[in-house]
């Protein structure tokens, strides 16, 4: 990132008694996950750019637990829900945006009846709402007629039955949206969803990120999208094994729209 | 003497359904074994659930070949029985097509016609599906769960349906009175003149047998259900009342970890204080299941609800790519391992006698369990709103929480989470690098 970007926290902002619009939740990728580290950036860009103003929690964030509830340790997950709806309500949160659909499910529909009521919606679903609103405009041709394929990621499609939004930003920039056979509701999971991220795969006969990657392939994309730092991750592992990636990029719809 | 096939008739209907009654007294029994579950909220969204993909077989159609044929069956099914109502009233009063007492000919006859035409689409169907079973192997037919009794029930529950159809086709095509007639025999008109020479009575007792055999097959099928995976015919339909109304991706928050949490994160509270009067009930015997009456109603009624079709697992990623999981064996297992439990309580007079098995470790392997990806894609598969992934997170509850057995990498995963707020081993106050790394 060549311009410098303006991250303010919370913290910042209630020392000068205000209170932003949205709440930006990086999550634990965003944050110190190298390549979701960029998508992090990405965004941060493009809420700059629309004027948003906005704050991050910054070292008062903490891990969601959905990966320790999906690993089915449930005190774990509470614990961290607890610490981090305490950290939330102190600042009197009403709105969230997240790039990772992991954290997005677990705020939106897991934290409620703990005391955490939000209104969280994923950067896709605000990226479109600043273009709706007229608040961000693509400007530039980057992905005229680029054939792009769009990998919907389980927690956000299946699991809070968004398949619109992220479709809707990726028109906008006029590149040739081509879809996989599994797609939607059908959609093949990357691989990384319950935890499975963080340990080595049971036997079979192929990792799943390899199966998706060739749905993918077969669209014959320049461009793999993603809307979830751990698919990202897959999906570019994916692309290495099956040696593409000096053919086909895998970005998030972030970065799409930070660099049109 | 002249009331004897009525007596008979009576006799066979009263223990047919009898039997059947008493299984499907146990099978509630065996589901009531499970956790209780408050599902009285949402009941307009319940209700048209049910309307929607039990009644409407909306998901059904989702794979068209088979959904079509499937739709085929099953409005064959529920519109063929109408005929049985009339088999039972003539059984019992010993009269002959009392239909025709109380409709005129030509609308008696529209009803049978259409009774014929679905009986022969049924045959098709019926004979694609064993075809797609045993001919050109679905993939889905064929995984490991399917061998043995599974695959013979699927191809039984074919077989009847076929002898089925035909015994009414026959019934229909030998009964001179109503060839005669020339109303309703649109298919049958075809078969009649097979039987062309033979004498009346011949017919006669071609015609009562056919007649004798439907309704006797329609009891014995209807006794085979609760023996077979075949349930579904009448179980989808609660099953999809109960089904989930939430967003699939959220999963359910222990009450009892909440207590334990806000014990610990409260300040104020005093470690040594006896526990309030009654609250030693509450408490959970254990976290997670690991057998099936840890297990809710609504996951047990899942079990008895599947009818094995496999949508789910050729759907799982997991299962894809060879690993061992296989959403449908879940549910077969949780089946199998119930009616193992219910069979002990029978056998030892209504109480439950330690067998030393289990769901975890008997029927499900670790392996399976901590292959899942949570994606959902076999629930959103399953045409009866069937959840196994909800079974698969209790019993890695339980593996976790009662016996820390997670595999070494996510028990690493968590202590780092414990540590420092990240999966990984890095230090808290890094969080925010980012935004200064160029």
């Amino acid at each position: 990132m060549s311009e410098e970007l303006k991250v303010p926290t919370m913290a910042e902002m209630m020392a000068e008694g205000k209170q932003p619009e949205i709440l930006f939740w990086v999550g634990s990728a965003g944050s110190y996950d190298d390549r979701a580290k960029k998508i992090t950036k990405a965004f941060v860009k493009i809420l700059n750019k629309a004027n948003v103003d906005f704050a991050v929690l910054g070292t008062e964030e903490s891990n969601t637990g959905d990966l320790a509830k999906r690993a089915g340790n449930e005190f774990l997950f509470q614990m961290q829900a607890m610490m981090n709806i305490e950290v939330l309500n102190a600042y009197e949160v009403k709105r969230i945006v997240t790039c990772d659909p992991h954290s997005y499910n677990c705020i939106k529909n897991e934290y409620p009846s703990l005391g955490g009521n939000y209104d969280i919606v994923h950067h896709t679903q605000f990226i479109k709402e600043l273009m709706s609103s007229g608040r961000l405009t693509v400007e530039g041709n980057t992905y005229k007629g680029k054939r792009i394929t769009f990998h919907d990621p389980c927690y956000l499609g299946r699991a809070n039955s968004e398949y619109d939004a992220p479709r809707d930003v990726l028109r906008k920039t006029n590149a040739n949206l081509v879809e996989m056979k599994r797609h939607k509701g059908t959609a093949l999971c990357c691989g990384a969803g319950g935890a499975q991220m963080f340990k080595e795969p049971e036997k079979g006969d192929m990792d799943v990120n390899i199966l998706r990657t060739q749905d993918a392939l077969d669209t014959q994309p320049d461009i793999i999208a993603t809307g979830c730092p751990y698919c990202n991750t897959m999906m570019s592992d994916g692309v290495k094994f099956k040696e593409k990636e000096s053919e086909i990029s895998v970005l998030d719809i972030a970065e799409l729209i930070a660099n049109s | 003497m002249e009331y004897i096939p009525n007596i008979l008739f009576a006799i066979i209907l009263v223990l047919g359904i009898g039997y059947f009654a008493r299984n499907i007294k146990k099978l509630i029994r065996n589901i009531k074994l499970g956790r209780e579950v408050d599902a009285s909220d949402n009941k307009r969204e319940r209700w048209s659930n049910m309307a929607r993909i039990a009644l409407g077989q909306s998901k059904m159609v989702k794979r068209p070949i088979a959904g079509f044929l499937h739709v085929i069956v099953y409005i064959g099914f529920v519109i063929i029985n109408i005929e049985v109502l009339e088999i039972i009233i003539d059984g019992i009063f010993g009269t002959h097509r009392v239909g025709l007492k109380l409709l005129s000919p030509p609308v008696y006859g529209f009803l049978i016609d259409c009774f014929e035409i679905l009986a022969v689409l049924v045959l098709i169907s019926v004979i694609v599906f064993w075809l797609r079973r045993n001919v050109i192997k679905l993939k889905r037919f064929l995984s490991s769960e399917m061998k043995g009794w599974p695959k013979s029930d699927g191809n039984i529950i074919l077989y009847f349906e076929v002898v089925l159809m035909c015994l009414f086709l026959l019934m229909n095509a030998a009964d001179t009175s109503f060839q005669d007639m020339n109303y309703g025999n649109i298919i049958t008109q075809f078969i009649a003149p097979w039987f062309e020479g033979m004498s009346e009575s011949t017919l006669h007792t071609i015609e009562r047998t056919a007649w004798w055999l439907h309704i006797i097959g329609i009891l014995i099928f209807l006794n085979y259900l609760y023996f077979s995976k075949h349930l579904h015919i009448l179980l989808a339909f609660p099953n999809t009342y109960y089904g989930s109304v939430q967003p699939k991706g959220k999963f359910d928050n222990l009450e009892a970890v909440t207590n334990e949490v806000k014990l610990m994160m409260d300040p104020n509270a005093d470690p040594f204080a006896a526990a309030p009067e009654g609250a030693e009930d509450d408490f959970p015997a254990k976290f997670g299941a690991s057998d099936v009456m840890d297990l809710d109603q609504i996951q047990l009624l899942n079990a008895y609800t599947c009818t094995e079709c496999g949508r789910c697992t050729s759907a799982c990623p997991a299962n894809l790519t060879g690993k061992k999981l296989s959403p449908r064996k879940i549910m077969m297992d949780t089946r199998d391992r119930l009616e193992e439990v219910g069979k002990n309580i029978d056998a030892n007079n209504g109480e439950f006698k330690d067998d030393g098995k289990q769901l975890l470790g008997d029927y499900i392997t670790n392996e399976e369990l901590w292959a899942c990806t949570t994606c959902n894609a076999c629930v959103e598969e399953c045409p009866v709103s069937i959840n196994p992934l909800s079974i698969i997170l209790d019993m890695r509850r339980y593996l976790v929480m009662e016996q820390s057995a997670a595999p070494m990498e996510l028990n690493n995963m968590m202590t780092n989470i414990e540590n420092n707020g990240a999966p990984w081993p890095y230090n808290q106050m890094d969080r925010l690098n980012w935004a200064d790394e160029k």
